[in-house]
C-alpha cells in the first residue's frame, strides 16, 4: 500500500484533535495544556509539509519552518507566564485558576 | 534566479520598518540605563516613534502597492487601519503613565511590548498571504499575553494572561489549521492568488473546512462569541490601562484581517462565510447584551460591552458590500475613541488604597466630581447608542449597510441587542446620579488623562456637527479594499498582481 496525501491528513487530524482535546479534558496540570498547544502545531506543520510536497511548491515548507520558530517563542513565554504565576499561587493545577469567574 | 534574490522594495514597509528599529533602540536604551528612570524616557520615545510611524504610514502615496513577494499589501484601507491602531496604541502608553507609576509596575518594557504589539497589528493590517497573517498575528498576540500577566506579583493579572495565553494559542492552533488547509486546497498562500482560484474553480470542501478554521481563530481575536470566554476574566484581570489597549487596538487590527480575508481572498465565497459571521454577529450582540447586565465590576462589563460591539462591526462585514467596510471602519473608528474615554473615566476611579472597580463605587460621583460624572454619563449614553452622541452614528451606517445588503433579520436583531444593552449602560448612569453616595475618590485626575479625555468627550458629543472628515476616510478606506476585488475577478485568468520590485 503506497503512502498518500490522505493518510498524513489523517495523521494530521488525529494530532490536532487530540491536542483540543488535551487542553479541554485535562484537569491536572498546565505544564500538559502546553504539551496539547505543542501538538496542534506540530500536526500543522504535518498537514504543511504533507501538501508541500503533494502540490511539489516549497511554501508550505517555509511555512513550516516559520510555524516551528514561533512555536519555541510561544512556548518559552508560555513557561515564562507559567511560572509568575506558580510564584503567586504555589501551584499549577488546572482547577486553581479560578480567582475570576462570571 | 538574478530576480529572486533581488532586494524587495522596502518604502511600502517604512512605517514597520521605523517601529521594530526603534523598538529595539529602546530597548536596548531600557537595558543599559537600567531600572528606575528608565521607564518614562522609554514611555515618551515610543510615543515619539508612534507619530513618526503614523506620518510614515500617512505619507504613503495612494494606490495599491505590493511588495515583498506579494506577502505584503500597502493600500488606503492599510493606511486608515494603521493609523487607527497606531492612534490606539499611543493613548494607551499616555494612560499607562500614572497608574504604572502609581501601581510600582511603571517598568520601561511595557512601551517596548506595546511597540511591539502595535508592529505585529501593522502586519496584520497589510497581510495580503497566510503566511504574513500568521506572523503578524503572532508578534500581536505573544507581545499581548506578556502585558496582560504585566502586574507579575498580582494573582489576578498572572492568571489573566495564563488564561489569555491557553486560549490564544489554542486559537493560533485553530487558525494555523485553517491556513494549512487553505494553503493545501488551493495551492497558494497570497490572497489574489486565492481569489483567482475560488473564482475559477469554486469553493471545495477542505476550502471551506479551512476557512471556518481561519474565521474560528480571527473570531478569538476579535473576543466574537463562540470563543469569547477569554475576555471577561482578561479584562477583570489586567491592569486597567492594558484592558483599555485590548480593548481598542487589537480589536481594530483583527477586523481590518478578517475584512481583508474575507473581501480579498474569499471574495467569491461570501455565501459560505456569509452565514457564519451572520451566526457569530448576532451571538456577540445578544451575548454583549443580556451577559453584561448582572455584572458588578466595571471592567468585566466592559468586556461585554466590547463583545457586543464586535457583534455590531460585524454585521457590516457581514453585508459584503463595499457600505458595509464603510460601516465597520466608521464603528472601529468611533469605537476606538469613545472606549478610550471610558477607560479614562475608569482610571479616575481610585482610593487612597488602591484603584477600585466596582460600579457601585461609583456612587454619588455626581456630587463628588459633577464634572466627570456627566462626562461618563455621555459616554455611557454614547455607547448605549443614544441619538444625538456619536455611538448612534456608528450604529446607524452598519445596520444601513445590513438592510441594504437584504439582511433584514441581522439589522433587527441588532436593535433589539442594542436596546437591552442600553439598560445597563443606563444602570451605571442611574449608579452615577441616583445613588447613596458612596466614598469620594482619591486625587485630581492626570493632566495626560484629562487630555484623552477631553477630545474623547468632545468628538463623541461633536461628531453629528461634522461628521465629513471620518465618513470620507471611511469611504477611500472602502474603496481601496473592494475595488481589488473586482479586479481580482476581472483577471482571474491573468497572473496575479504584479509585485512592486519586479518594476525595478
Amino acid at each position: 500500500m503506497e503512502i498518500g496525501l490522505a493518510h498524513y491528513l489523517t495523521v494530521a487530524a488525529i494530532l490536532f484533535t487530540l491536542g483540543i482535546f488535551g487542553i479541554f479534558l485535562n484537569r491536572k496540570n498546565v505544564i500538559i495544556i502546553l504539551m496539547s498547544i505543542e501538538l496542534m502545531l506540530l500536526a500543522v506543520n504535518i498537514n504543511l509539509v504533507a501538501f508541500s510536497a503533494h502540490l511539489d511548491d516549497l511554501t508550505g515548507q517555509i511555512f513550516a519552518m516559520l510555524v516551528l520558530t514561533v512555536a519555541a517563542a510561544e512556548a518559552a513565554i508560555g513557561l515564562a507566564i507559567l511560572v509568575v504565576y506558580f510564584r503567586n499561587r504555589g501551584s499549577i493545577a488546572v482547577d486553581d485558576i479560578n480567582l475570576m469567574k462570571g | 534566479m538574478e530576480t529572486a534574490l533581488a532586494m524587495p522594495d522596502l518604502s511600502p514597509a517604512l512605517a514597520e520598518i521605523i517601529l521594530a528599529v526603534g523598538a529595539m533602540a529602546l530597548l536596548l536604551i531600557g537595558v543599559f540605563r537600567g531600572d528606575g528612570s528608565s521607564s518614562r524616557a522609554v514611555s515618551s520615545g515610543s510615543i515619539v516613534l508612534l507619530i513618526v510611524a503614523a506620518f510614515a504610514v500617512i505619507s504613503q502615496p495612494d494606490g495599491r502597492v505590493l511588495t515583498f513577494g506579494g506577502a505584503f499589501v500597502m493600500d488606503g484601507f492599510a493606511v486608515v487601519m494603521k493609523s487607527l491602531v497606531l492612534a490606539g496604541s499611543a493613548i494607551a502608553i499616555v494612560m499607562a503613565q500614572g497608574f504604572m507609576a502609581r501601581e510600582n509596575i511603571d517598568r520601561f518594557e511595557f512601551p517596548v511590548l506595546i511597540l511591539l504589539a502595535t508592529l505585529g497589528m501593522m502586519m496584520m493590517v497589510s497581510a495580503n498571504g497566510l503566511i504574513a497573517l500568521y506572523m503578524g498575528l503572532e508578534l500581536q498576540s505573544l507581545a499581548l499575553y506578556v502585558v496582560a500577566s504585566f502586574h507579575r506579583d498580582n494573582t489576578r493579572s498572572t492568571e489573566a494572561g495564563l488564561k489569555y495565553f491557553v486560549l490564544g494559542a489554542l486559537a493560533s492552533g485553530m487558525l494555523l489549521y485553517g491556513a494549512s488547509l487553505i494553503y493545501g486546497f488551493s495551492g497558494t498562500t497570497n490572497f489574489d492568488v486565492l481569489a483567482g482560484v475560488i473564482a475559477l474553480n469554486g469553493m471545495s470542501t477542505g476550502l471551506v473546512f479551512g476557512l471556518v478554521f481561519l474565521l474560528a481563530g480571527l473570531a478569538f481575536k476579535i473576543s466574537a462569541v463562540p470563543f469569547h470566554m477569554w475576555t471577561p476574566d482578561v479584562y477583570e484581570g489586567a491592569p486597567t490601562p492594558v484592558t483599555a489597549f485590548f480593548a481598542a487596538a487589537p480589536k481594530i487590527a483583527a477586523m481590518a484581517l478578517l475584512l481583508r480575508v474575507m473581501y480579498g481572498g474569499f471574495a467569491d465565497a461570501v455565501f459560505q462565510w456569509q452565514q457564519v459571521v451572520v451566526f457569530i454577529s448576532i451571538a456577540s450582540m445578544a451575548l454583549g447584551a443580556f451577559a453584561a447586565i448582572g455584572q458588578t465590576n466595571i471592567k468585566r462589563l466592559m468586556a461585554y460591552s466590547s463583545i457586543g460591539h464586535m457583534g455590531f462591526a460585524l454585521v457590516g462585514l457581514a453585508a459584503g458590500t463595499p457600505e458595509g467596510v464603510k460601516g465597520v471602519v466608521i464603528y472601529l473608528t468611533i469605537y476606538l475613541i469613545m472606549n478610550a474615554g471610558v477607560f479614562c473615566c475608569i482610571l479616575a476611579m481610585r482610593h487612597k488604597e488602591g484603584p477600585v472597580e466596582e460600579i457601585s463605587d461609583l456612587a454619588g460621583l455626581s456630587q463628588n466630581q459633577p464634572m466627570l460624572a456627566a462626562v461618563f454619563a455621555m459616554l455611557m449614553f454614547s455607547l448605549a447608542g443614544i441619538p444625538p452622541l456619536a455611538g448612534f452614528f456608528a450604529k446607524f451606517y452598519v445596520f444601513l449597510a445590513a438592510i441594504n445588503a437584504g439582511l433584514y433579520a441581522l439589522a433587527i436583531i441588532g436593535v433589539l441587542a442594542s436596546v437591552v444593552g442600553a439598560f445597563y449602560y443606563l444602570r451605571v448612569v442611574k449608579i452615577i446620579y441616583f445613588d447613596n453616595p458612596a466614598p469620594a475618590f482619591a486625587g485630581p485626575m492626570e493632566s495626560e488623562i484629562r487630555a484623552v479625555l477631553a477630545v474623547s468627550a468632545l468628538f463623541t458629543l461633536l461628531f453629528i456637527l461634522y461628521p465629513m472628515p471620518v465618513l470620507k476616510m471611511a469611504e477611500g478606506a472602502a474603496n481601496s479594499l473592494v475595488p481589488t476585488v473586482e479586479a481580482a475577478e476581472a483577471g482571474s485568468e491573468e497572473a496575479p498582481a504584479v509585485p512592486a520590485e519586479s518594476a525595478h
